[in-house]
């Protein structure tokens, strides 16, 4: 059985002289049949790590964008252990490895010693949860740890530079750098000191730093990853994902990938 | 301070479940809180404000024509629907008005449910000249017309929210939404013992005016100590400012009411306690209102102020410790107390206090005499004519 991780997926964007591209996806939106088809033609389009998102109710750090693909998930029927059923099928023919997103009540109803277990099972090499900030994860690291999964470290514009050193420092996996002030969704524009912020950064952490957040186009992908390990594309690719289509989505990846793999 | 809850954590309740974004402003503000109770000045004016702005102490008064008619324990109200603004929610909105300021925030943020919060938001910004946004759930725009027209007339933009159910758990997620976006300028007042650590402690600091008084007045009239207090519990917000004036007198039972809605059995209810289990939700651990699954469900009472699948940490601590203990009240009975009480006393009470009243109604004739109930009057019920006329009309129907 494969076993990306996503230190491997750097390691190979390194080597290829590209930088890497996380696409994100609701899971179940709109069913869970249409996810396992997505996730390994998005992979083959050129995504070097899949963040697969577990829907939930009230998703209070997340746009319209994704709120609506939460609530098209949820009437459809989307459950954690179905999500994880369906990772489980797929995982074979994967070619990324897997970041689960979630907001911490649905990972904590499931049980998290549980969950940690059948997260190997399911190929998911890390847990990025949206509303558990350092201060709280205690809570899952030992089953983390026990497992052999990374918690990915979330830090944002408004994060003072002590705390980023701190923070940074010790992180697993990827360092996810929140480019904006504010919920997730396409920006037009990104903040001026973006890159600034993003090469102080680098130097703090010991894994590698990806943005994310309002990152919609080609053009945008590579200017922001002039000055990062890789970027993340959400909001972008689940409201193309959910007008035209899977095709399209994947041609989106495709063109973020390409313009990823050239110098900005 | 007593009890203060380090990290947050009450047990293993509260916390700080937020995005990253968030949390610096969060340390900030625990920070610049604790400094401020520390600050002699920003006392003084806290409690001048209370006293002239919103007309503390609140009077502590003997329900006779109730008590007589329940036949038991004597019930004294105290009276924050005599408050400024008519409700409790205004002790808090100006001890977080003061903190804003002393931040230099121009811009105050709050949910709303019953539109109590929001006009006590709206209100402190008038004050102190900042501007206001409340973001209120489109179905409690509709039930509670009054307030919204109030927080206009103060200057506030009232934001309708069209997501979820329409109420305060999907006004409290837009809050969070606009506070992750501006959280550099702006100031979020949460209304209740609820949210991300430190709002619970220091909502409860700012609620403490009401038990302190009401502990002072009994003894006054009484000579001794109530043998139990009421007081509904959404978030928690009045009940909390009322038990922590008597969490160390152990002969005194706290109880908490929350809102049975048509019956717990039938799963249209509101009470966290009385009908969820633990989970993490707006910034705390607490019990909620889930499926299995850890998706939040929607909930339903008859007052908007309580119609919340959370509840404050502290009160699943005193819970889960036995030190108060929490019931439910359907909307059919808090209607009845709310006319009860119209009718015998001359109050128009809210539809959230009527569920108080309605478990002291309960309570009283099972003691005797010589007892003595203390009921939170948390705030008056003008807001809700139209709602309990429409409840009358479809119970005749």
């Amino acid at each position: 059985m494969p076993n990306h991780t996503l230190q491997s997926a750097f390691d190979r964007c390194r080597r290829e002289n590209r930088k890497a591209l996380v696409a994100y996806v609701t899971a179940g939106d709109p069913d869970l049949a249409a996810t396992a088809r997505l996730l390994p033609a998005l992979a083959a389009a050129g995504a070097d790590i899949l963040e697969v998102g577990v829907p939930f109710s009230d998703p209070m750090a997340d746009g319209p964008v994704i709120q609506a693909a939460c609530q098209r998930a949820l009437a459809a029927g989307a459950t954690l252990p179905g999500i994880l059923e369906m990772l489980r099928g797929i995982r074979d023919r994967l070619t990324a490895p897997v970041v689960l997103f979630s907001y911490y009540n649905v990972l904590l109803q499931y049980g998290i010693e549980k969950l940690a277990a059948d997260s190997v099972a399911a190929g998911i090499a890390a847990w990025l949860v949206v509303d558990m900030p350092a201060e709280e994860a205690g809570e899952i690291e030992p089953a983390l740890h026990k497992h052999g999964l990374c918690r990915i470290t979330l830090l944002a514009p408004t994060t003072p530079p002590d705390r980023a050193a701190r923070l940074a420092g010790a992180a697993k996996g990827f360092v996810y750098y929140i480019t904006v002030t504010g919920v997730t969704g396409a920006r037009s524009e990104l903040p001026a000191d973006l890159a600034a912020n993003l090469e102080t950064l680098q130097k703090l952490s010991a894994v590698p730093v990806v943005a994310g957040f309002g990152i919609s186009s080609p053009e945008q992908a590579r200017t922001v990853a002039a000055h990062a390990a890789g970027v993340v594309v959400g909001s972008a690719l689940v409201k193309l994902h959910a007008e035209a289509g899977a095709d399209a989505a994947c041609r989106l990846v495709s063109d973020i990938a390409r313009a990823l793999r050239s110098p900005a | 301070m007593e009890n203060y809850p380090q990290n947050g954590h009450f047990g293993p309740y509260g916390g700080r479940y937020v995005a990253e974004t968030l949390m610096p402003a969060l340390l900030e503000l625990e920070k610049e809180f604790l400094a401020a109770r520390r600050d002699p000045a920003f006392q003084r004016e806290f409690d001048l404000l209370l006293a002239d702005y919103v007309g503390r102490p609140s009077p502590l008064y003997l329900a006779q024509r109730l008590t007589a008619q329940c036949g038991g324990a004597k019930i004294y109200l105290k009276r924050e629907d005599l408050n400024h603004t008519g409700a409790h929610k205004v002790n808090n909105t100006i001890g977080q008005a003061l903190l804003a300021r002393r931040m230099g925030r121009k811009r105050l943020i709050a949910e709303t449910g019953a539109g109590m919060h929001g006009v006590a938001t709206a209100t402190v910004a008038a004050l102190f000249g900042m501007s206001c946004d409340v973001f209120m759930g489109s179905e409690d725009i509709r039930r509670q017309a009054p307030n919204v027209a109030r927080m206009k007339m103060l200057g506030a933009r009232v934001v309708p929210v069209d997501s979820g159910s329409a109420t305060l758990k999907d006004a409290m997620n837009e809050a969070l939404r606009d506070w992750v976006a501006t959280v550099r300028d702006t100031f979020y007042v949460i209304g209740t013992v609820a949210g991300p650590h430190p709002y619970p402690v220091m909502v409860r600091e700012f609620q403490s005016v009401i038990g302190r008084e009401a502990r002072a007045q009994i003894l006054e009239k009484e000579g001794r100590l109530p043998d139990e207090v009421l007081a509904c519990v959404g978030g928690g917000s009045n009940a909390m400012g009322i038990f922590v004036g008597f969490v160390n007198d152990m002969a005194v039972a706290l109880t908490g009411v929350e809102a049975g809605g048509l019956g717990i059995a039938t799963g249209k209810h509101a009470a966290s306690i009385g009908g969820g289990s633990v989970g993490v939700l707006h910034g705390n651990k607490t019990y909620l209102l889930q499926d299995k699954f850890g998706q939040i469900l929607e909930t339903h009472s008859v007052s908007a102020g309580l119609d919340y699948p959370g509840v404050g940490p502290e009160h699943s601590w005193f819970h889960d410790i036995g030190r108060a203990t929490y019931l439910s009240i359907t909307d059919a009975e808090a209607v009845d107390a709310f006319q009860a009480l119209c009718r015998l006393e001359g109050i128009i009470p809210a539809l959230e206090s009527s569920h108080a009243v309605a478990a002291a109604m309960k309570a009283a004739p099972t003691r005797g005499r010589d007892a003595v109930l203390v009921v939170c009057l948390s705030g008056r019920g003008d807001k809700d004519m139209a709602s309990v006329e429409q409840y009358l009309a479809g119970r005749k129907g």
